[in-house]
């Protein structure tokens, strides 16, 4: 008989008035690679939740070794050796990265903690595995891939060698993913067993041994990787065929809708300036991408033009009007739409219900507000109206509270906001970040519909398929500044990469900047 | 996650009112009171373990005794809880209540002892005063706070003081206004005095009315318009209000102006009531004390859970129990076992989040029992 690590046997999860997880089980072998596929709200963070001790499972039966074993806390988990990087990171802010990783473990002689002692364990593990750290960076100021080698590191400060990766890739740049698929074959290597969470295919195809797929609550069955396609894995996952080329005609721009000229704006972090000198147009009917390696000024570059960061010079012009000073008010109403970075921090308030939230971008409308009070009727029948257009998904339809729902049916919600406000110019950031395939196809469809209806499209990603597969044109970010425009029609995905490492970059381009 | 609601059927009806948020917070006020008074008794069994019994039903009863003053002294808690409860749904603590209480007061004393007024206008005119005064000492730090970023906590606690040792001032140097051989405020004029609702040896009057009033308008600004809108939605998710267009700065000002107005009507409503004396009327002492009535408000809005209607409550509940607590000295308790009782209470109730979760946890099942009555069973 085969002797599993863990084993999840018929564990049956109910929430009020639906069955989370339904009679699903997940063998895990010692020293494998298991994915976990499924599409937003299959089931896949609740089975783990039980997995690591936060929910209790009414039926089933988890064992280790073949012992059963009872896990009523993420302490019992972490005392099996179960770790955990959650999708949303749990760390404290303002900690520096060194208090994160020993929080709760901290070594301490008579109530002393033993920085230097700990120090040295973190360091020599983030050497061993190549997990780049600074263990005296504020955490509320490091990039999102070091937040998330942190907690790595955590789970390897615990001596976990069971280790779940809730949705790791989905914050990450193609680099980041990369360098997190080869620290994961490491770990496989040396007989740590992982649990992958994820919807993306080409990353279980890349680094999976084997996939447990689930679909609904229900378990739909577990296949070896060698022996599958992506095809078949993406059926098994939404019950039907999925594309995953984004189909468009080509693009017919015309006027420009937004024109960015010779803007600058200061960083939060140094001294220096995040973007430098940057210009380029958006015309009506085009998708362009602003591509790059996080961290480059792309994210301040949309925080300038949306109204949530200040230029420190330059212009922006939309449809002819400028709008470098307006409030962000002034230029929701001109015709900008924003699908945020951070749904949490922006995109939500997670503590409105779904309704209040559909309605955060035009709630002062005459469609909404009579005489200062909210039509709360209208209100309502819109947001049932975008809930079934776009097939956002909840517990109890337009009043749940936000919180509560999935990651991926909040960003639909966002989505669905953005895309149905009467708008000129969409910029859209990561707008895909979280969703199962399924909702990917329908949301890269709208943003060429969006363009096809005349739309300009400013398009902001980190994903070299999105990059590639739907913008019409590329501007690459660099160090702050523009140093490339590529045609994805006869630019490769190594080209575009040498310009986004900076190994490359457009003289031509890098002129007329100066100039 | 979950698919589709049960919409419209009995079992929603029931689900909503057991995972309500006001009926969690309902619940976990109450299990803050009752393990308030369970320990307050224990205190109270400590210090007289003989008479401990009676004086604990003397708290429990003694506001039956007399009603008007129930309602006579929950009324300025009432608006203070207000001042403390609204700013809060925006985020902000306005622990200077205190200050903005007295500023009110002097602001309505000094309409009552400047206009020469007949009745109704007169006290009318005092009590916008006092909102007047109370409005301002609030949007001082809610200016503070929006346009430079101050932390609205330490400018209203400065302000507590500044604003008291200001109108300890203003009275003394105010011949009309300070009677020197009393060391007190002289008395106001009839005209200036709220009517009184005529309840025997209670000098309970028309502000309590006016207070629920303006708690009800209160929940609807907060609730219906979009200006009590995005006031929660900011004190939710800073940066999600500046994403949506919100002036943050703007409501700030506002929200911070009007929690003062409210704290100002408090002090006006308690300076501007009946005496049950005829020719005499409410005064102030200037001995340089911070108002306590400011302070209370905190624990007004805690119980009630920030919500306008729950303050009614609250302040309602706290000053009946005070009532009987004053009751206790009779029995040779110090009236401050009764300060310690509520204090438990108010303690109890900011582990309202951990209440409500231990409350949610097994009301749900409730309704999940009930709705099986009426659902067939979902298809699998």
């Amino acid at each position: 008989m085969e002797e599993y690590i863990i084993e999840m046997i018929g564990i049956t999860k109910e929430f009020p008035g639906i069955v989370a997880n339904d009679d699903i089980t997940l063998r895990l072998r010692k020293g494998e690679i298991h994915a976990l596929l499924g599409e937003n709200g299959a089931g896949k963070s609740t089975l783990m939740s039980v997995l690591f001790g936060l929910y209790q499972a009414e039926k089933g039966e988890i064992r280790k070794l073949g012992k059963p074993v009872k896990i009523n806390n993420p302490n019992d988990a972490n005392a099996l050796g179960i770790g955990m990087v959650h999708q949303h990171f749990k760390l404290v802010e303002i900690f520096t990265v060194l208090e994160n990783i020993i929080l709760g473990v901290e070594p301490a002689k008579l109530g002393f903690i033993q920085k230097k002692a700990a120090r040295e364990k973190v360091m020599s593990l983030s050497k061993q595995y190549g997990l780049k750290i600074n263990p005296d960076a504020l955490t509320e100021k490091i990039s999102v891939g070091m937040q998330q080698r942190v907690e790595i590191l955590k789970m390897l400060y615990r001596n976990n060698d069971i280790l779940i990766f809730d949705e790791p890739t989905a914050v990450l740049t193609p680099q980041e993913i990369s360098e997190l698929m080869e620290i994961m074959r490491g770990f496989a290597g040396e007989g740590k067993s992982i649990l992958f969470i994820t919807h993306k295919l080409n990353e279980i195809m890349a680094v999976a041994d084997r996939c447990t797929v689930l679909r609904k609550g229900k378990c739909i069955g577990t296949v070896n990787i060698g022996e599958t396609t992506k095809e078949e894995l993406s059926r098994m996952m939404v019950g039907r065929s999925v594309s995953f080329t984004v189909e468009k005609a080509k693009a017919k721009p015309k006027e420009v809708v937004l024109s960015v000229k010779n803007v600058s704006v200061a960083s939060k972090t140094h001294k220096n300036l995040a973007v430098r000198n940057v210009s380029f147009d958006v015309r009506a009917g085009e998708i362009v991408c602003l591509a790059g390696i996080e961290g480059n000024g792309q994210s301040e570059v949309v925080a300038a033009l949306t109204g949530l960061e200040k230029v420190s010079s330059g212009k922006i012009i939309l449809c002819g009007k400028d709008i470098t000073k307006a409030s962000i008010r002034k230029r929701s109403k001109s015709g900008i739409s924003h699908i945020p970075e951070d749904r949490h921090k922006h995109g939500l308030i997670l503590d409105y219900t779904l309704e209040e939230n559909m309605a955060l971008q035009r709630y002062w409308q005459p469609q909404f507000s009579n005489a200062g009070f909210i039509r709360k009727r209208a209100v309502r029948r819109y947001a049932g109206h975008l809930i079934e257009q776009y097939d956002v998904r909840s517990s109890q339809g337009p009043v749940t509270i936000a919180r509560n729902m999935s990651g991926g049916n909040q960003q639909k919600a966002i989505v669905a906001r953005e895309l149905d406000k009467e708008h000129r110019l969409l910029v859209a950031v990561q707008p895909v970040r979280g969703l199962d395939v399924g909702a990917i196809e329908y949301i890269h469809k709208q943003l060429v519909a969006s363009r096809d209806a005349g739309k300009a499209v400013l398009l902001m990603s980190f994903e070299l398929d999105e990059v590639m597969n739907v913008s019409d044109r590329i501007l690459v970010m660099y160090e702050g500044e523009i140093t490339g425009e590529l045609d994805p029609e006869i630019t490769s995905v190594q080209e575009l990469g040498l310009y986004m490492s900076g190994a490359k970059r457009d003289r031509a381009k890098e002129n007329e900047n100066a100039g | 996650m979950p698919d589709k609601v049960v919409k419209g059927t009995e079992a929603a009806y029931f689900k909503k009112i057991f995972k309500g948020k006001a009926f969690s917070a309902f619940i976990s006020a109450l299990l803050a009171i009752i393990l308030g008074l369970i320990i307050g008794f224990i205190v109270m069994l400590s210090a007289h373990p003989d008479k401990a019994a009676t004086g604990f039903r003397a708290i429990l009863t003694g506001g039956f005794i007399s009603l008007g003053n129930v309602f006579y002294f929950a009324t300025p808690i009432l608006m203070t809880g207000l001042a403390v409860g609204f700013a809060f749904k925006m985020g902000l603590f306005n622990i200077g209540a205190s200050g903005q209480y007295t500023m009110g007061m002097y602001f309505a004393l000094y309409a009552g002892f400047t206009f020469r007024l007949s009745s109704p206008l007169h006290w009318i005119i005092c009590i916008l005063a006092g909102f007047l005064g109370g409005a301002l000492w609030g949007l001082i730090p809610g200016l503070f706070k929006a346009l430079l970023n101050v932390n609205e906590v330490i400018t209203s606690i400065m302000f507590n003081y500044i604003g008291m040792y200001l109108v300890d001032m203003w009275v003394q140097e105010n011949p009309k206004m300070y009677v020197a051989a009393t060391s007190r405020t002289a008395y106001l004029p009839a005209s200036a005095q709220l009517p009184s609702l005529g309840i025997e040896n209670s000098s309970v009057n028309v502000s309590i009315y006016i207070a629920i009033g303006i708690a009800v308008i209160l929940f609807i600004i907060l609730n219906m318009t979009t200006f009590g809108y995005e006031l929660k939605a900011t004190g939710y998710n800073r940066h999600a209000s500046k994403y949506a267009g919100m002036n943050g700065t703007k409501n700030i000002i506002i929200a911070m102006a009007i929690a003062g107005g409210m704290a100002g009507l408090g002090g006006a409503f308690a300076i501007l009531a009946p005496a049950q004396i005829a020719g005499s009327s409410m005064t102030y002492e200037p001995i340089n004390r911070l108002a306590a009535n400011g302070f209370n408000g905190i624990a007004v809005a805690l119980l009630g859970n920030n919500s306008p209607l729950g303050i009614i409550i609250s302040a309602i509940f706290i000053s009946f129990i005070q009532r009987g607590g004053t009751l206790t000295s009779k029995y040779g308790f110090k009236p401050e076992i009764i300060d310690v009782v509520i204090a438990i209470i108010i303690y109890f109730s900011a582990f309202s989040m951990l209440m409500t979760i231990v409350a949610g946890k097994y009301l749900r099942r409730i309704p999940a029992g009930i709705s099986l009555l009426f659902r067939k069973m979902p298809g699998r």
